[in-house]
């Protein structure tokens, strides 16, 4: 892999975990000061469906997940267990597409 | 007279332990401990050294489970509250025999990072002029005084997981002749220094600058490197 495309996935992965800092902090808080009296589904739908707000911060958070674990993994199977190449780099392509189809699909199934 | 025990690796990578016991010192140093045993209880005992006062860097070793500069450390300092001491080659580096090890892939990464200056001027030219209170200077100065003793290398998790990883002290140097305005092979450094072998593999655990008996931070060097590796290539064609 060339200096430049490992400048960019650092980059990738410092910008993404700056968003996650935020977006985990929003989550959890939101989580926290909603659920108090308790929450049913169907009240938590009647506040995400349709609204933009929503859809564009899970949106955020989820691409962010996407771009962000399969970064931190690809050392993570290099050093543990001695995977590097392009097959590796692969597999986690694959898994940054599987995160981030799995985590829109959630999100829209909230929002529409 | 006080009686010191002390542990020393004998053999190779497969070698043992073997138990001395050496007369205790004041103001006794680790480097002093070996030096007592290989001239007056094992003659075969293989060590490095050569100046012993903390500037040539060969001396270093595993002391009770760190690497240190064992010229420099006290006994005392090493052994805090355990009684025995427990000295071994220095980790990452192939042991040839008892406490000296293979230093050749240490240095050779110093020339994969591109450690040389490479200047454009001759004997002829003006001297270039750096300015010591410049920002480039003095994070130079911060840097320059490695001596090369590999504790750093040593101590280093992310060298023993990936062996291609350059290291602490060559990223080190790459960072001090990046700063350097004479060099002229600022790019082609980077180059060498981005990615998995590289800066970009650094996890920031800190344990090259926790041990650095110079006190130098190679961390602070490497997260340069990646700054500098985004002004060079992002946004722009390599």
């Amino acid at each position: 892999m060339s200096a430049r495309a490992q400048t960019y996935l650092w980059l990738a992965q410092r910008a993404s975990a700056a968003i996650l800092a935020l977006c985990v902090a929003v989550h959890l808080a939101t989580m926290i000061y909603a659920i108090r009296g308790g929450l049913s589904a169907a009240e938590i739908l009647a506040r995400t469906r349709g609204h933009a707000g929503w859809l564009a911060f899970y949106s955020t958070f989820v691409l962010a997940v996407a771009v962000h674990a399969p970064i931190g993994l690809r050392p993570v199977l290099g050093e543990w267990l001695r995977w590097r190449g392009a097959s590796r780099d692969l597999c986690l392509a694959a898994l940054a597409l599987l995160l981030a189809g799995l985590g829109m699909r959630a999100v829209l199934g909230v929002f529409l | 007279m006080k009686i010191l025990k002390v542990r020393v690796w004998r053999g190779g990578a497969d070698g043992a332990f073997q138990p001395f016991e050496v007369p205790r010192r004041e103001s006794q140093t680790v480097l002093d401990v070996v030096t007592y045993i290989q001239r007056a209880l094992e003659p075969a005992l293989a060590y490095r050294f050569a100046c012993r006062v903390g500037m040539c860097g060969s001396c270093a070793m595993t002391v009770n489970g760190v690497p240190r500069w064992t010229c420099r450390t006290h006994v005392d300092a090493a052994l805090k509250n355990e009684d025995e001491l427990t000295i071994g080659p220095l980790r990452n580096l192939p042991v040839i025999r008892d406490l000296v090890t293979d230093m050749r892939e240490f240095f050779d990464k110093w020339a994969r990072a591109r450690g040389n200056f490479e200047g454009n001027k001759t004997r002829r030219d003006d001297f270039a002029k750096v300015l010591p209170q410049s920002e480039d200077r003095k994070q130079i100065d911060a840097a320059i005084e490695c001596i090369g003793c590999a504790v750093c290398y040593a101590s280093c998790d992310v060298v023993a997981w990936n062996p291609e990883y350059l290291g602490p002290a060559a990223l080190n140097r790459a960072w001090t002749l990046i700063k350097d305005p004479r060099d002229q092979k600022g790019r082609e450094r980077l180059r060498a220094v981005a990615g998995d072998a590289g800066c970009h593999a650094c996890h920031t655990h800190l344990s090259c600058t926790e041990r650095c008996p110079k006190h130098i931070s190679p961390t602070r060097g490497i997260a340069g490197l990646k700054r500098a590796t985004i002004f060079a290539f992002a946004g722009r064609p390599s």
